[in-house]
């Protein structure tokens, strides 16, 4: 078990650096930083003054270690377009991207394994066809699409919802959060949704194929041999053995949210780290861009690595128990 | 419905299985098969029935009819199925599923698979008893570990906590025995138990359930293709082909004087030491399917003895002539020695 983790540990780590190395290659060799930071009228001096002053003298490795070095302390240097430490740019949208990512994580996670079941244990009734039959379509259609739907209908045609933005936020501490007010919260509902159909689709889907797998199982049969109730045959012996599958897929899933994020931040001008890096783009902020990388992946690994343990906690199979011998 | 009291009700009053007439339905496509056609059997308590048969013949179709597990689109299509004279193919589904576990236990073939992996035997054996007694969570509890130390887990009470992965495959047939008789049924379904355990191991699970049925008085309908476990375990013999009952009658007199030419041909086929063949012969040609089954008796293509009216008509079931093989020439005493 220690030895597993610490392999999955070391392979995360691993990832990490090669991740780092594609951003600071963007850092190094994308666009000229100093061309981005001095304006028009400059001297040679002050090109020279920059250039040192940001390092990009040294010999590559030396800089790629550097680089490193700050990175781990979440230093990512200054903006080049809002000349502030990027860190800071962060923390002040981070907050906006993570209610939002867990708002939408915990509908999909919630709708995706509540419908998932539904349909496995009605395969045939009418209900469960629909739901399958439209979740094609959620499959089908690309986010930003929906997102354009759901505006037009809820906020145009209705003007139930608002089209954009957060609304009023409170702070608390450095967080700010939409949660609090009720504008913030109505702003939430089309973006959370937006964002989290399609993983939820892809869980009910994967949950209703892993469950009727199980139902068929020896196991599940016995159990009806038994005469245990229908609600503990599936709660209780299908619901678990379900699990174990889709808690690592899931657990991807959920990552990508905070990736997908991008796509739906963009649609409802949701001032979070998506669309920060979508301006970014267009401003060749290169930081900006390095760091928010650097982010993304720091959280996929660690959501990795989490969910891996998971799988530990609940297959008693995989938990390796020396006391214990075989029974012959 | 009208009852009158024929002379084998009876003797079916002891019976606690009683099994008559049953024809079990799968629509297709290609038309309706019947897997299972016009069995009819008892068994009584403390009494196990082998019932042997190539495979497709209908045995587990039989024995789950019995317990109410038909997989859809399968279904009764016919007959009657009592327990201790109570009918239990026609009740609403929540009677019979509460009559599961409780009055009738089933034990499958592969222990490997049986067993909820995810789960300890000590949770299995208690959510069915709790199922089925009016116990508390610890009286639960005690039972369970008594029921382990009943069919032969050393240590019961400081096992009941472990998984089924940390047991060997004989180990974990036992468990699932224990979860079949817990809750103390009359009836016991067994198909094919020993199967997929290791030949040392399959002796062991045999003398187990054979000690739980005279101690307990359980009836048990023991379905197996191994010779041996029949002629080591069994009081009497079924014999299916084709989903029909052919032949039924005691063990000793099954084995070694079979009246239906498919027992017969299925004996001298079967390598068993006791039986003294000297050489195995094989029945040729192999059991139709159940969408290609010949008209008259199943089994006229393969079989020797086969006349005209063979080829015309089916042979009355064993119920409707009270005999011991549904055959229109059966072998008999003076056949056979007639043959030698
Ligand atoms: N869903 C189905 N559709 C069509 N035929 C089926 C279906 N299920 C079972 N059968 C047929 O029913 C027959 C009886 O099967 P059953 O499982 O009872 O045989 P068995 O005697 O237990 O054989 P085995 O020794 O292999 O276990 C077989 O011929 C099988 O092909
Ligand atoms: S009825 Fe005829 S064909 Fe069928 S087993 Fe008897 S002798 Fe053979
Ligand atoms: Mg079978």
């Amino acid at each position: 078990m220690l030895a597993y983790v610490l392999r999955r540990v070391f392979q995360s780590a691993l990832v990490l650096l090669i991740v780092g190395l594609v951003a600071f290659a963007m850092f190094r060799f994308v666009g000229d930083p100093i061309d981005n930071m001095l304006g028009q009228e400059r001297t040679q001096a002050d090109v020279e003054r920059l250039r040192t002053e940001l390092g990009l003298d040294q010999p590559f490795p030396v800089q790629y270690w550097r680089f490193l070095e700050q990175a781990v302390q979440g230093n990512f240097g200054l903006s080049y377009r809002q000349g502030r430490p990027v860190s800071e740019i962060l923390v002040e949208r981070l907050p906006a991207t993570l209610e939002l990512a867990f708002v939408s994580g915990l509908f999909a996670l919630a709708f995706g394994i509540g419908l998932g079941i539904f349909t496995a244990i009605r395969k045939r009734g009418f209900a469960a066809n629909a739901i399958m039959t439209l979740s094609l379509i959620g499959v089908s259609l690309p986010t930003f699409l929906i997102g354009i739907l759901l505006i037009y209908v809820f906020a145009v045609e209705l003007g139930w919802l608002p089209s954009f933005g957060r609304g009023e936020v409170v702070a608390i501490g450095g967080w700010t959060t939409g949660f609090l007010t009720e504008s913030g919260i109505k702003a939430l509902i089309l973006p959370a949704f937006t964002l989290g159909l399609y993983q939820m689709t892809l869980i009910m889907r994967l949950v209703r194929t892993e469950m009727l797998e199980v139902l068929r199982q020896d196991y599940i049969r016995f159990a009806r041999a038994r005469g245990l109730r229908e609600r503990a045959i599936n709660f209780r012996h299908a619901l678990k053995n379900t699990m174990v599958p889709v808690i690592t897929i899931t657990g991807l899933q959920l990552g990508s949210i905070i990736a997908f994020a991008i796509i739906t931040e963009t649609v409802f001008q949701w001032p979070g780290v998506g669309l920060l890096f979508i301006n970014a783009i267009q401003f060749v902020d290169i930081p900006v861009m390095a760091a928010y990388l650097m982010m993304i992946s720091v959280m996929f690994v660690g959501i990795n690595l989490i969910v891996d343990l998971l799988y530990f906690a609940i297959d008693p199979r995989l938990r390796v128990d020396r006391s214990a011998g075989k029974v012959t | 419905m009208t009852e009158t009291m024929h002379s084998d009700d009876r003797a079916n009053a002891a019976a606690v299985l009683s099994v008559r007439d049953l024809v079990v339905e799968i629509p297709t496509r290609a038309g309706t098969l019947r897997p299972t056609d016009g069995v009819s059997y008892d068994i009584r308590a403390g009494e196990i029935l082998g019932v042997v048969g190539e495979s497709g013949a209908g045995k587990s179709m039989t024995g789950n009819a019995v317990i109410g597990l038909l997989d859809p689109p399968a279904r009764i299509a016919g007959g009657e199925i009592r327990l201790n004279g109570e009918r239990i193919d026609n009740i609403p589904r929540d009677r019979l599923r509460r009559l599961r576990g409780d009055r009738i236990g089933m034990i499958f073939q592969d222990p490997l698979t049986s067993l909820n992996p995810l789960l300890t035997i000590g949770e299995q054996l208690t959510e069915t008893i709790l199922e089925h007694l009016p116990v508390s969570q610890s009286e639960a509890l005690e039972r369970a570990v008594a029921a382990l130390e009943e069919v032969g887990i050393p240590a019961a009470r400081a096992r009941i906590n472990s998984y089924p992965h940390e047991f060997s495959g004989g180990m974990r047939q036992r468990v699932v025995i224990a979860l079949a008789l817990c809750a103390e049924p009359d009836l016991v379904i067994a198909d094919e138990p020993t199967t997929a355990l290791d030949v040392s191991v399959q002796a062991q699970i045999i003398a187990l359930l054979k000690r739980l049925c005279r101690e307990r008085g359980v009836a048990v309908m023991l379905v197996t293709h191994d010779m041996g476990v029949i002629a080591e375990a069994a009081d009497r013999v079924a014999v299916m082909y084709a989903g029909r009952l052919v032949e039924l009658g005691p063990v000793r007199e099954v084995l070694t004087r079979a009246r239906h030419p498919y027992t017969a041909g299925l004996m001298a086929s079967t390598p068993l030491a006791s039986l003294g063949h000297a050489r195995l012969k094989q029945i040729p040609g192999a059991m139709p399917r159940l969408n290609a089954l010949p008209a008259g008796c199943p089994f006229h293509p393969r079989c020797e003895r086969a006349g005209e009216r063979c080829r015309e008509n089916p042979p009355p079931t064993l119920a409707a002539c009270e005999g011991r093989a549904a055959c229109w020439f059966p072998l008999t005493p003076e056949t056979e020695e007639s043959a030698a």
